[in-house]
Order: C-alpha cells, then sequence, then structure tokens
C-alpha cells in the first residue's frame, strides 16, 4: 500500500472510533489485507471493504459513510473546473454558475428523472455556485442551508407530482406512491448537498476537524428530550428489535441459572439408548419468577416522546410479566391499558390515547401531585405486593404539590419502584424540577436514551 | 489451505448473476473478499432480503458442494459437529468375545465407523470446494457462538479419541442473522460482515424482472415503488423481497396489468401478513 493512502487508512480509523465505532487490532489487519487484494481505484470497492472489515453494527453505517467520503473524497478542488475540463468543448458558458432560477429547472428534471450520478455531479455543481459565503471580511465558508433554501426542493412537489402522475387521479393511492418516490430523491438530493458542503469544508480547514465537528450522536444514543421527529421514528424502529434482544438474553440468563428438579422420566427414558445407564440426567426447567408491571408516565408535551417509547417497550416485554398496566398523566391520570391490544397498532394506540384518554382536569400543566393522588385513589389496587412500578417523567411540576406523601406509600406497597428520569441528573432539583421532594423515597434513573434504557430494562427484569 | 474461486469482483457480479443472484458492487466486493482472505462472511438484514440465498448462489456459482447448518434454540455440538454412535458402540461391546482387551475394544468403538459426522465436521473433511451455510445464526443459543469461534478460526477440530482433523481445503463460510439478538463481538470480529438491506428501487425491479419474467416492465415498476412506500410506513413486518416477488406472481396469476387501488386492496394479504399493519397501510394510502 502507498504511504500516502496508509496514512490516509490510520486517519480514517481513528476518525471511526472518535466517532463511537469499536474498531479492534484484528480489524484493521483484515482493512490492510483487504486493500491488498481490491482494485484501489474503485472507490466503491474501497468503501465495500472497509465496511466488511470494520463496520458491524446497521446503526452506525451514516457515520461511517459520511466519514469515509471525508477521507476518501471522489473528487477534489473545484468540480464545475473538473467537469469542464472533462467535457472540454470550450463553449461559452461551460461550468459557469447559473441563476437560481435556471437551477431550479434543473434540479426539477433530475428528481423526475431520479438518476444519482447526475443528481451528485449536480450537487456539486449548486454547491460552488450558490453555496458560498462570506463570515468575515476576506473569509469565506460553505453553507449547505444558502443551497437548499435557494433551490427549496420542497416547493417543487406539486409541479413533480403532476408529472409523474400525468393525469391519473390524485388523491388516491397513485398520489402516495409518487409522493414516496419523490420524496426519497429530495432527500438523497439534500444529503449529497450537505456531502458536498463537508468535503469542502475539509479542504478548506482540514479534514480531521471537520470529521470531529460534523458527526452526529448515533440514534440510541441521541437524548430523548431533543430527539427530533426522524430520530423518534427510528427509535421506534428500534423498540421490536430491543425487546426481542432483551428477552432472549433473559431466557438465556433464567436457562443458565439454576436448573430445577431431575426430570425422573425422562432421565430413565434416554438411559435405555445406553443400556440403562444414566449418562445424561435431564432436569425440569426452572420456574421464573414474573412480576407484575405498571408504568405511571407523565405524557406532556416535551416527554411525551420517551414515554412513548418506554411504553412501547413495555409492552413489546408484556410476555416477561404476568400483566402489564399502564398509566398516563397530564395534570390528572387515567388508565390506558386497554389501547394496547396485543398484536395490535402501538403508533394508533398512542394516538388514541393522546386524543381520547382524560389526561387533562385543569390547565394542561404537568401535575405530579394530582395526578398522583388520583391515581392513588381511582385505582387503590393497581400496586400490590407483586408490582413492579415505574414512573416516568420529568418531575417538572410548574412549583405545584408533589405528593410525595401518597407517593412514598404506594412504593412501600409495591414490590420494586423506580422513577425514570429523561433529564440529565446535573438539572435534577433546579428550577420547578421537584426531585428533591421525592428523593429518599424512590430509586431515581436517569434514562436520557434508548442505550440508558437497555441498560436499566437489563438491571430491573426478573432473573 | 486457501484456494480462492472468484477472479475479481466483477467475476463474482457476473457469476452470480448467472447463477440468478443480483449483486450490487458492494455486495459482490464483499463476497470477493470472503473469498480472496479466506475469512466467514456475516451476512445480517431483515427477513427476505435474500441471505441464505446469496450463499446458495456462491455455491451454484463455483460448483461447491452445499454444506447447511439451520441453527436453532438447543442446538448442540452433537448436531453441529460430530457426535458417537452410542448404540453401535454398545451393540460391539456386546457381541466382543470376553478375551478381548478392554484396550482392542476402546480402539476399535472409537474408530471412524462410529463417528456421525455433523456439517461444521463435514465441511471441514470436504476435499471438494464446499460453501458452509451457517443459517439463522441468532436462533441458536449462545453457547453455540463459542464453538463456531472455535472452528472458525483455524479451521480445525479436535476429536479427543481421533486427533486433530485440519481442513485440507477451506469452506467458503456464510453466516446469516435476522439480528433478533446481538451476536457477540468475538465471533463478529474473526467474520467480515455485510448487512443486507432492502435493495435500491432499480435493483428490486430487476430482481423481479428476473425472478417473474412474466411481468411487464411498467408493472414492475410500479409494484416495486408501491412495495417502497409501503416500507415507508412504520410496519410491524415491512415487505421484503420475498414479497415483491410473490406479488408479481400472484398479479400475473390474476392477470392484472396495472396496480391500482381495486388490484392493491385484493392482493394486499400477499404482501402483508399481520392484520394491523393491514389496517394501517390501508388507511395511509387511502385505499378505502
Ligand atoms: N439479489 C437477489 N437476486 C435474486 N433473487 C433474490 C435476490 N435477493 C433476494 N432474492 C429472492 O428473495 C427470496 C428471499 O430470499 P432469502 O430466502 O435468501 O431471504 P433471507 O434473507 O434468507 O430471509 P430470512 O431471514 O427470512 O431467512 C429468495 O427466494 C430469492 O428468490
Ligand atoms: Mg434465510
Amino acid at each position: 500500500m502507498a504511504g500516502g493512502l496508509l496514512d490516509r487508512e490510520i486517519a480514517f480509523l481513528d476518525a471511526l472510533r472518535t466517532a463511537g465505532l469499536t474498531v479492534s487490532l484484528a480489524e484493521v489487519l483484515d482493512a490492510t489485507r483487504a486493500m491488498g487484494a481490491i482494485d484501489l481505484l474503485d472507490r466503491e470497492a474501497l468503501r465495500a471493504a472497509y465496511a466488511a472489515c470494520v463496520l458491524k453494527r446497521p446503526a452506525h453505517r451514516t457515520t461511517f459513510d459520511m466519514l469515509f467520503d471525508l477521507w476518501f473524497p471522489a473528487v477534489t478542488g473545484d468540480p464545475t473546473q473538473i467537469e469542464a475540463d472533462l467535457a472540454g468543448d470550450g463553449e461559452p458558458g461551460e461550468g459557469e454558475p447559473l441563476e437560481p432560477e435556471a437551477y431550479r429547472d434543473a434540479l426539477r428534471d433530475l428528481l423526475l428523472d431520479g438518476d444519482e450520478e447526475a443528481m451528485r455531479r449536480f450537487a456539486r455543481q449548486v454547491v460552488q455556485g450558490l453555496g458560498r459565503a462570506d463570515t468575515a471580511p476576506g473569509r469565506q465558508s460553505w453553507f449547505s442551508y444558502r443551497v437548499l433554501r435557494q433551490l427549496s426542493p420542497e416547493t417543487l412537489m406539486a409541479s413533480l407530482l403532476g408529472a409523474m402522475l400525468q393525469g391519473q387521479d390524485r388523491g388516491g393511492l397513485a398520489e402516495k406512491v409518487a409522493r414516496q418516490t419523490i420524496q426519497e430523491r429530495i432527500k438523497q438530493f439534500q444529503e449529497m448537498v450537505e456531502a458536498e458542503v463537508r468535503r469542502r469544508l475539509a479542504e478548506d480547514r482540514g479534514t480531521e476537524q471537520i470529521s470531529k465537528t460534523a458527526v452526529q450522536p448515533l440514534a440510541e444514543q441521541v437524548d430523548f428530550l431533543r430527539a427530533s421527529r426522524n430520530d423518534m421514528a427510528e427509535l421506534r424502529r428500534q423498540v421490536f428489535p430491543l425487546a426481542r434482544r432483551l428477552a432472549t438474553r433473559l431466557t438465556a440468563r433464567r436457562r443458565l441459572g439454576k436448573t430445577g428438579k431431575l426430570d425422573f422420566r425422562r432421565t430413565v427414558r434416554a438411559s435405555l439408548a445406553t443400556g440403562g445407564v444414566p449418562l445424561v440426567t435431564h432436569h425440569k426447567p426452572h420456574k421464573p419468577h414474573k412480576p407484575e408491571l405498571v408504568v405511571l408516565c407523565d405524557v406532556s408535551g416535551s416527554v411525551a416522546g420517551f414515554a412513548h417509547f418506554t411504553l412501547m417497550l413495555a409492552y413489546a416485554l408484556r410476555e416477561q410479566f404476568t400483566k402489564v398496566r399502564a398509566f398516563a398523566f397530564i395534570d390528572t391520570c387515567d388508565e390506558v391499558t386497554d389501547y394496547f391490544t396485543p398484536g395490535g397498532d402501538v403508533a394508533d394506540a398512542l394516538a388514541r390515547m393522546s386524543s381520547e384518554a382524560k389526561l387533562v382536569w385543569f390547565d394542561g400543566h404537568s401535575d405530579y401531585g394530582h395526578s398522583i393522588e388520583k391515581f392513588a385513589e381511582d385505582y387503590p389496587e393497581a400496586v400490590g405486593p407483586r408490582t413492579s412500578l415505574l414512573i416516568l417523567g420529568d418531575a417538572r411540576n410548574n412549583y405545584r404539590a408533589t405528593g410525595a406523601q401518597t407517593l412514598k406509600q404506594l412504593v412501600q406497597r409495591s414490590r420494586h419502584a423506580y422513577w425514570l428520569n429523561p433529564e440529565p441528573s446535573a438539572y435534577w432539583g433546579s428550577g420547578d424540577s421537584a426531585t428533591g421532594a421525592y428523593e429518599g423515597l424512590i430509586e431515581m434513573v436517569e434514562v436520557r436514551n434508548a442505550v440508558q434504557l437497555e441498560d436499566f430494562v437489563q438491571r430491573i427484569l426478573p432473573q | 489451505m486457501l484456494q480462492p474461486q472468484f477472479a475479481t469482483v466483477d467475476d463474482v457480479q457476473t457469476r452470480l448473476g448467472a447463477a440468478g443472484y443480483l449483486a450490487d458492487h458492494a455486495i459482490a466486493t464483499t463476497v470477493f473478499l470472503a473469498d480472496r482472505l479466506g475469512k466467514p462472511l456475516l451476512i445480517e438484514g431483515p427477513a427476505g432480503v435474500g441471505k441464505t440465498e446469496l450463499a446458495k448462489s456462491v455455491s451454484t456459482a463455483t460448483g461447491s458442494e452445499l454444506i447447511r447448518l439451520q441453527c436453532y434454540e438447543g442446538l448442540d455440538e452433537a448436531r453441529a459437529l460430530y457426535e458417537w454412535n452410542y448404540k453401535k458402540q454398545l451393540l460391539r461391546i456386546q457381541a466382543s468375545k470376553d478375551d478381548d482387551s478392554w484396550h482392542d475394544i476402546h480402539d476399535d468403538v472409537f474408530a471412524e465407523e462410529f463417528l456421525m459426522s455433523r456439517p461444521l465436521l463435514t465441511a471441514i473433511r470436504n476435499p471438494n470446494p464446499t460453501v458452509l451455510l451457517i443459517d439463522e445464526t441468532d436462533k441458536a443459543d449462545v453457547e453455540v457462538e463459542g464453538l463456531l469461534l472455535e472452528v472458525l478460526s483455524d479451521f480445525q477440530v479436535t476429536i479427543p479419541e481421533l486427533g486433530t482433523i485440519e481442513a485440507t481445503r477451506r469452506p467458503l463460510v456464510f453466516l446469516t442473522s435476522n439480528a433478533t439478538r446481538e451476536l457477540s463481538e468475538a465471533l463478529k470480529r474473526r467474520c467480515l460482515y455485510l448487512h443486507l438491506d432492502y435493495p435500491d428501487a432499480a435493483r428490486e425491479k430487476a430482481i423481479v424482472l428476473s425472478r417473474v419474467p412474466e411481468v411487464a416492465e411498467q408493472l414492475a415498476d410500479q409494484l416495486v415503488r408501491t412495495v417502497r412506500a409501503l416500507r415507508a410506513l412504520e410496519l410491524k413486518k415491512s415487505p421484503s423481497i420475498a414479497e415483491s416477488i410473490d406479488w408479481a406472481r400472484t398479479l400475473v396469476a390474476l392477470g392484472l396489468d396495472t396496480l391500482d387501488e381495486e388490484a392493491v386492496k385484493s392482493t394486499l394479504g400477499v404482501v402483508l401478513k399481520h392484520a394491523s399493519d393491514h389496517e394501517r397501510a390501508a388507511t395511509q394510502l387511502k385505499l378505502n
């Protein structure tokens, strides 16, 4: 391998590690051997080879691709120059920047056609033409929002739909499908523009620096409180795999645990094959203890995303419990168990829960005191000695009464009780956070992201 | 011993294509490397995206024998690697004469004749080109991973009574997983890794056309775009390539040549298997 490439490889693998991927020595050696086997000028083969050797979790794909594009760019320098040179027919205007309207027309045709390579070339061209701005006298930088604002691809939707549907019925299936296709392409184009901006920035300021600033936290590490709609959708997709993973780990743990009593009949039957000598003993399965789970969760504004994710997980795990009951509150409390029928659609359940359950009685601002009192009063049988009680919320109580005494009784009646708080623990107790009032009554755990939630569930689930 | 089967990445792509498997550049490169470096390839991805089919197609393309270890809960060493045939051994011992020394009998009953070879051992001993498919690895218990690690690190198996058996010719190994549970880091480190996902629209269309040649190109195009719209909904079980193919076959069988609301409504069951997914798709795609 040439010296330059080797340096690049080391820097790239370093950047992956900085971004949170684990890359072992064995994998580095694989990558090095792989480089000796492929055509190094084939950039996509290079990408695939690195991915095969060091990228072993699909959740890390976006980060991997972004860093690969930065460390192994497809082109260097001003791309319009390169392409003009390549075309080289010397016509006037070639490679010259166009007016925004002309760019929009070109983009519309590209989105209709969907040719990826053409879209990528175009992205380079528009970033060159529209993406540069002065940040200070004599200093320039590159901005994707400048490009995307001037092109505003979303506003091309109506015209693209018209062209794609060619007189078919609007409002029905055909439109839905066409819309989906166009949205996919627009998103692809936006990502191409962003990648190109990162490439130009890296050329100006150094790849190392840009790789550090551009990396987004991995989905499982995104704070619930700061998650965008995309992040939430991604997290919802992870609920079922996560639940399955947890469930199998638990089953494995139970199997490895104490084996049950000797299964006499099976042992004797098996010994027949070995002339009556019981070479292998068989045991009855150990019967695991399964608790009841009661979830009481704040579903007001900012913490709703966290509550939804955790509720979905609780339901996905319901085989691990004898019974699961869920209660939601904002400033008053209502049971929402029945919205989650087995096999039903969880996203629908959440929507119905928000619109149908009675969660507000006064002003719709969180009131933990009233909600806890109401819960204890209306559902006195819900919490008993077999119950694991989970409270979800940030304890931001608008300086209202906390209901701490009632909560204390609930906790005492339960088998276990935990409070999951999606706020960083550094902020607990500041402003209107009522965590101080509950301190010592119940174990409060910081659960800011899916990784922390997984750890927590693993810790408390029945052994 | 390494004896690569493929000359170049393009060679992989061409020969897989001839075997009926349309691989993109990334898939072809990864298979090429697994073959070149002699490393097992772990293929992960959702159901029905062609994980198993890839391994099978590689065996067809290279004229290798396909040996398959299907994983399931409770799979153990005796089923995966080898087992002594107790019954036969017992018979042999009972048939022995009184003056046979135990030593002779021992050597006798722990001989080749009493050994039942299971897929892992069979693949290692096979002198001919072999593709070893360890299918649905995530279904097996964690202990099996330890066994795989051992066997796949040096491609040898030690049988205490017979000694160490080494591969004369390294099999090309594919492990598949639906990722219902995370496989151990150690196993992942030993393998090259390929995440197979739903293909892009162009490749999926090509797959549908190659598997169901009776379908018109226009219809295949519509079908693939509709399937993609379905995948964008948050469904419990997103339709896979297998479902796209089934759907195309169904439409052909029913003589439908365009995928309008009526056609989708009456055949959606082929694509979506859960009642709740069905309802969700119907509302979101405005089928009512
Ligand atoms: N690239 C491809 N070229 C041709 N056919 C394909 C391709 N990918 C998938 N298929 C088709 O899709 C079907 C499903 O693939 P396969 O059974 O290999 O899926 P799988 O990923 O192993 O699923 P599972 O996780 O359920 O075992 C195959 O029968 C095959 O016909
Ligand atoms: Mg399979």
